[in-house]
C-alpha cells in the first residue's frame, strides 16, 4: 500500500501558497519598465464608430501610445477565431463575421473594445482615455434571445440574416415523429435557462514582453489552457511562429471556463509591447470582468417528450434558440450543438430524440462554455420534462425514471444522439441518494413544515455528462479545429525526486496534489518528492488546457502512460544491474525485483544510475529517466449521479430555503476523495445560484447591462445552502482509460439546478404551478402562489 | 428609466412659467448650484456641486429647450458625457395647467438613459440621488414661487395671505422631478461613479 496514494484524502499541497498569500497571480507581476494598458470600451450596446480623436489624449501626461482597430488591422492583426465548425441543416457553413481584437466600424455590445491607452501607469492610461473623443452614431440594439431571430431586429452582423449564426439540428427526425403519433400522453415545457456570468474571483489579466535580442514574445495571462492561447493567438491572430511565442499562466483564480477563450486583451498587449518597446500590462477591474468575460447559458427552449401509457419514453423532440452574443468566442458554437444536444438522452432508454438549435446574435457579450457548459442546459430540459411528466401521468418521480433508466446490464449503451455510455449503475446511486436524503421521511418532514406556515417540496434529478471530449478524430469530424489529447512529461532527477509536467492547467482544480498523487502511486515516490509543473508553453511538451472535467481522465491519462514508458526503461535498466532477464522484473511500490527473489533495487537506484551511468546498459538503453507522453482518449467519459433537494418555501413571502442537499455520483475511481468533495460542494452552489439567485439582465430597450456589478447580480453566498451530504459510488469505473476515472469538475453544476427547480415546483403544486422559470427568487414564487388575482392588481 | 411626477404650486401659471425659466429662481432653488447661465432663450449651463456620503463631485452641463408653448410647457433634453464611465441622456415634456384660483398643476414626464458603466453600476444610485435632489430642489422652488406671488399681489385677497406651503401638496404624489434638475442628478451621479467605481 503506497502511502498518499490513490484513494488518500490528501491535504492540498498548493493551499500553503494560497491561504499564506504568497500565490503568483498576473496581476501580481510586473516586469521591468512595464508599462500599462487601458481599454476604452464601449457604452452603447449597438453603434456606427465613426471616429475616433486621439489627439488630447496622446498629449495627456504619461501617454505613450494610442492603438485602435484600424491600427491593428493596417498592422496585419487578425480577428480571433472560432474554434468549431457548425453546418446548417442545409449542409452550408455557419456565418462567422470576423472578431476583431478592437472594434472597427461598429460596436456590437457593451464592453466591445473600441480603443487601447498605454500609459507610464494605469492611472494615466486611464486618465489618457478620458481625454480620446469617440464620435459614436448609436444603433438600435437587440438582446433578448427570442428577438433576435424575429422580422424587424436591429442586424447585429451584416451578412447574418435575421441575425442566425446557424441553424443546426441533430438526430432522428422523422422516427420522433413517427413516435409522437402513437404517444398516450406528450408532456410540453417552455423555458429560459437564464444567462449568468462567470465571476472568476481573479479578474483577467495579461502581460505582454518582447525581447528584441532573442526576437521572442511573452505573454502572461490568467488562462485556463496557455498552449491553447498560443496556438490561436500565433497561427491566427497575430501571425508569430510558436518557437518566437511563450505563454505563461501562472497561478489562475478560477475560470469556470471563462478563461479557456483567446481574448483580445492577449493578442493586444503581445502586440502592443512590440510596438511601444516595453512591457504592457493590462488587468481587467470587476466592472470589466462583467462585459468582457465571456457570459454562460442563454438558451430558449421549447420540448416535447412522447410517453406511452406506461410513462415509458418514447421520444424527446428540443428546440432551443441559443444567444452567442455580439462575437463568436472560442468554443462558442460548440456549447449548444454538440455539448448539448448529444446530452439529450441523459440517464434514460428514450429511443428517438431529435434537436434543433438555432444559434443568434445579439448586442450582448459574447456566450461560451461555464462550468457544465450544455450539459447543464441539457439536463435542465431532461429532468423538468420528466419530473412534469411524472405529475401529469400520476406517476412517481422516482418510479417513472427506474422505469426509464439505461440498465447497468446494457452498457456499452448507444444512445440515439451519437454517445455511446462505456459504464454507469444509475438504479444503485439513485437509490443510495434516496437512502441518505430520508426520501422516506420526506412527507411527515412535509407536514411538519406546513405547520410552520413553511411549504417543502422535493425535487430529484439525475445527469449524465460527456466529459474530455474525445477521440480527436471525431471531434475534428464534428467540426473541431484543434485535438483533444494532453500530454505529460515525468522527469525523474538523478537523486529521486520526480518533475511532473503535465499539460493540465490548474486553476482550482488541486492538479498538484491529485497529480502527485498518482506518481506517489504508479512509481512508489513519496508525495512530497514530486513536483507538479503547469502553465507555461516553454516547459510544458504541449497542452490543450483544462476544461470539460478532462484534466484527470485525459491528463491523468496521459501521466500514468508516461509512467509506463519510465517503468519499461527502468525495467531494462534493472535486469542490466540484477544481471536478470527484463522479463522476470517486476516493479511495485517503487522497487524493480527480480520475481520470485529478493533481489531488488529501488525506483530511486535506477534514477541514480540512468544518470551516472556507470554501471548501465549504454549499448541498448539511453541514459536519463524522463519520458513523455501524449494520451488522446478514445471515447468522452460519463460522469453521472443523482442530486436531490428538499426545500421548504415561505408560504408569505415566497423566500425558499433549502433543509436539504443530497449528491451522489458516479465519478470512476477516485483519487482524492476530498478535493472531489470539494468539487461537488463548488459545482452544486454555482447550480443553486442559477437556480435561485443569479440571473444576467440586459435592458431590452437599451441594451445596457443592467446587472453588472454585485449591486445587481446575486451571488450565491454561505447562507444560501445547507451542509452537502455527498457520495461516490465507484462501482462502475470507466471502461477506456487506465484509471477508470471520469471527472468530477462540473457534476455539481449540472445536476443541481434541475433538482432545485423540481423542488420548487413541488412545493409550489398545490398552486397550479408547473414551471418555474431560473432564478426562483421570492418575488415569482410569491407571484406564482398568488397567480392571475396577483396580476391584475399590480 | 422613466420618471413621472405632478407637483402642485401655489402660484398662477404664469408666475410659475416664468420661474421656471428665472436663472436666478432655479440657481436658488438645485441644491449645490454654483453657477447658472442662461446662454439664450433655450440655452442653459450649470455648474453644480454636490455630495453624496464621503464623495463631492463638481460637474458641467448643458440643457436645451423646445417646442415651448408658454406658458402651458415645453420640452427639455439634456446630455452628459461622461468618458470612461458612460454617458447621461434625457429629455422630458413639462406641462401646466390651472389648478384652482392661484394654484398651479405641474406635470412631468421625463424619458432617460444612462449607458455604459453607470448604467452597469449605478442606474439605482442614480435614481435615489435624482429623486433626493428633486426634493430639496422643489422645496426651495415651491418657496421661491411662493415668495414672488406674495411679492407681486400686495393687495392680497385673503387666500393669498395664507403662507405658502414649502412642500407639494398633500395631493401630490412626491415621485418624479422637474426634468431640467432630473438631468443634472443624472449628471451629477455621473460624476459621482467616476469616482466611486473608477
Amino acid at each position: 500500500m503506497v502511502e498518499n496514494g490513490i484513494g488518500a484524502r490528501v491535504r492540498r499541497k498548493e493551499d500553503f501558497r494560497f491561504l499564506t498569500g504568497q500565490g503568483t497571480y498576473t496581476d501580481d507581476m510586473n516586469r521591468p519598465g512595464q508599462a500599462h494598458v487601458f481599454l476604452l470600451r464601449s457604452p452603447h450596446a449597438h453603434a456606427r464608430l465613426k471616429k475616433i480623436d486621439a489627439r488630447q489624449a496622446l498629449a495627456a501626461p504619461g501617454v505613450i501610445a494610442v492603438i485602435t482597430g484600424a491600427d491593428l488591422e493596417a498592422a496585419g492583426v487578425g480577428p480571433l477565431p472560432c474554434g468549431w465548425q457548425i453546418f446548417n441543416k442545409d449542409g452550408t457553413p455557419a456565418h462567422e463575421p470576423p472578431h476583431p481584437v478592437l472594434a472597427v466600424g461598429r460596436v456590437r455590445h457593451v464592453g466591445d473594445p473600441v480603443a487601447a491607452v498605454i500609459a507610464e501607469t494605469r492611472a494615466l492610461a486611464r486618465d489618457g482615455a478620458e481625454k480620446l473623443v469617440v464620435d459614436y452614431d448609436p444603433l438600435p440594439s437587440v438582446t433578448a434571445t427570442a428577438q433576435a431571430a424575429k422580422a424587424g431586429a436591429p442586424a447585429v452582423h451584416d451578412g447574418a440574416p435575421n441575425n442566425v449564426c446557424f441553424d443546426w439540428h441533430f438526430g432522428d427526425a422523422a422516427a420522433v415523429d413517427q413516435a409522437f403519433a402513437k404517444a398516450a400522453h406528450v408532456t410540453t415545457i417552455d423555458l429560459y435557462n437564464n444567462r449568468l456570468v462567470a465571476n472568476a474571483i481573479e479578474p483577467r489579466a495579461a502581460i505582454g514582453e518582447y525581447d528584441p535580442a532573442a526576437d521572442r514574445h511573452t505573454l502572461y495571462t490568467a488562462s485556463q489552457n496557455p498552449h491553447v492561447i498560443r496556438l490561436l493567438m500565433g497561427a491566427y491572430v497575430l501571425k508569430l511562429p510558436e518557437a518566437k511565442l511563450r505563454v505563461v499562466s501562472p497561478d489562475v483564480g478560477g475560470g469556470f471556463g471563462s478563461k479557456i477563450y483567446h481574448y483580445a486583451e492577449e493578442a493586444l498587449v503581445t502586440w502592443a509591447a512590440k510596438k511601444v518597446g516595453r512591457p504592457v500590462k493590462w488587468t481587467a477591474d470587476r466592472s470589466e470582468s462583467f462585459i468582457s468575460d465571456a457570459q454562460g447559458r442563454d438558451h430558449v427552449t421549447h420540448a416535447e417528450l412522447a410517453l406511452d401509457k406506461s410513462g415509458k419514453f418514447l421520444a424527446l423532440r428540443v428546440q432551443t434558440t441559443a444567444n452567442l452574443g455580439g462575437y463568436l468566442s472560442t468554443f462558442s458554437t460548440a456549447i449548444p450543438t454538440y455539448l448539448y444536444a448529444t446530452l439529450l438522452a441523459g440517464l434514460y432508454t428514450t429511443p428517438a430524440i431529435y434537436c434543433g438549435v438555432k444559434a443568434v446574435f445579439t448586442n450582448t457579450v459574447p456566450v461560451d462554455a461555464y462550468r457544465g457548459a450544455g450539459r447543464p442546459e441539457a439536463c435542465f430540459v431532461v429532468e423538468r420534462l420528466v419530473e412534469k411528466a411524472a405529475q401529469e401521468m400520476g406517476l412517481d418521480k422516482t418510479e417513472i425514471r427506474r422505469k426509464n433508466f439505461v440498465p447497468k446490464s446494457a452498457m456499452p449503451y448507444q444512445t440515439p444522439v451519437a454517445l455511446q455510455y462505456d459504464s454507469g449503475d444509475f438504479i444503485t446511486h439513485m437509490e443510495a441518494a434516496l437512502k441518505l436524503a430520508d426520501h422516506g421521511g420526506a412527507e411527515k418532514r412535509r407536514a411538519d413544515a406546513k405547520k410552520r406556515g413553511k411549504l417543502l417540496g422535493v425535487g430529484l434529478s439525475t445527469y449524465i455528462e460527456a466529459c474530455g471530449i474525445a477521440p480527436s478524430n471525431v471531434a475534428g469530424a464534428l467540426g473541431a479545429r484543434a485535438g483533444l489529447y494532453e500530454s505529460a512529461e515525468v522527469r525523474f532527477h538523478p537523486t529521486g525526486t520526480v518533475t511532473l509536467f503535465t499539460g493540465s492547467h490548474s486553476h482550482g482544480q488541486s492538479h498538484e496534489t491529485t497529480f502527485a498523487q498518482l506518481i506517489a502511486e504508479g512509481l512508489g515516490v513519496p508525495i512530497e518528492n514530486v513536483e507538479v509543473v503547469h502553465g507555461d508553453t516553454d516547459r510544458i511538451a504541449f497542452g490543450m488546457g483544462t476544461y470539460g472535467s478532462r484534466s484527470l481522465p485525459v491528463g491523468g491519462s496521459a501521466i500514468v502512460k508516461a509512467m509506463d514508458k519510465i517503468v519499461a526503461k527502468g525495467k531494462k535498466i534493472a535486469a542490466h544491474m540484477l544481471e536478470a532477464a527484463e522479463a522476470d522484473i517486476e516493479f511495485k511500490n517503487g522497487t524493480f525485483r527480480v520475481a520470485g527473489t529478493d533481489k531488488g533495487l529501488s525506483i530511486g537506484q535506477i534514477a541514480f544510475s540512468a544518470y551516472v551511468p556507470h554501471n548501465f546498459p549504454l549499448e541498448t538503453v539511453e541514459p536519463g529517466l524522463d519520458e513523455t507522453a501524449f494520451y488522446d482518449p478514445k471515447n468522452f467519459t460519463f460522469p453521472n449521479g443523482t442530486h436531490i433537494c428538499e426545500v421548504e418555501v415561505d408560504e408569505d413571502t415566497g423566500a425558499v430555503q433549502l433543509t436539504r442537499f443530497v449528491a451522489v455520483d458516479d465519478f470512476g475511481r477516485i483519487i482524492n476523495p476530498m478535493v472531489v468533495e470539494g468539487q461537488v460542494h463548488g459545482g452544486i452552489v454555482q447550480g443553486v445560484g442559477q437556480a435561485l439567485v443569479e440571473d444576467c439582465i440586459y435592458d431590452p430597450t437599451s441594451g445596457q447591462l443592467v446587472t453588472g456589478s454585485y449591486m445587481d447580480y446575486c451571488m450565491p453566498k454561505a447562507d444560501l445552502v445547507p451542509s452537502f451530504q455527498v457520495a461516490t459510488n465507484e462501482g462502475a469505473p470507466c471502461t477506456h482509460n487506465p484509471l477508470g476515472v471520469k471527472g468530477c469538475g462540473e457534476a455539481g453544476t449540472i445536476g443541481a439546478g434541475a433538482a432545485v427547480i423540481n423542488a420548487v415546483v413541488d412545493a409550489l403544486k398545490g398552486f397550479g404551478v408547473t414551471h418555474m422559470d431560473m432564478p426562483a427568487t421570492p418575488e415569482k414564487i410569491w407571484r406564482a402562489m398568488h397567480g392571475k388575482a396577483a396580476k391584475a392588481a399590480e | 428609466m422613466e420618471i413621472t411626477g405632478e407637483y402642485t404650486l401655489p402660484a398662477p401659471r404664469q408666475a410659475v412659467w416664468e420661474a421656471l425659466q428665472d436663472p436666478a429662481v432655479l440657481r436658488a432653488s438645485m441644491p449645490g448650484c454654483e453657477t447658472l447661465e442662461k446662454l439664450s432663450d433655450t440655452e442653459f449651463t450649470a455648474k453644480v456641486t454636490t455630495k453624496v456620503g464621503p464623495v463631492k463631485a463638481k460637474f458641467t452641463g448643458k440643457v436645451t429647450l423646445s417646442d415651448l408653448d408658454p406658458p402651458n410647457g415645453y420640452t427639455i433634453s439634456g446630455e452628459g458625457q461622461g468618458g470612461v464611465a458612460g454617458f447621461a441622456k434625457g429629455s422630458a415634456k413639462v406641462q401646466l395647467s390651472d389648478a384652482g384660483p392661484g394654484q398651479t398643476t405641474l406635470r412631468y414626464t421625463v424619458d432617460a438613459m444612462v449607458g455604459g458603466k453607470i448604467a452597469q453600476i449605478g442606474s439605482r444610485l442614480i435614481e435615489g440621488t435624482a429623486r433626493k435632489l428633486a426634493d430639496e430642489f422643489f422645496g426651495s422652488f415651491t418657496a421661491q414661487v411662493a415668495a414672488r406671488a406674495a411679492a407681486t399681489a400686495p393687495v392680497a385677497p385673503a387666500a393669498a395671505a395664507q403662507p405658502a406651503a414649502p412642500s407639494p401638496a398633500p395631493s401630490a404624489p412626491r415621485e418624479g422631478i422637474p426634468a431640467f434638475v432630473w438631468i443634472a442628478g443624472v449628471v451629477i451621479a455621473v460624476a459621482l461613479l467616476l469616482y466611486f467605481v473608477l
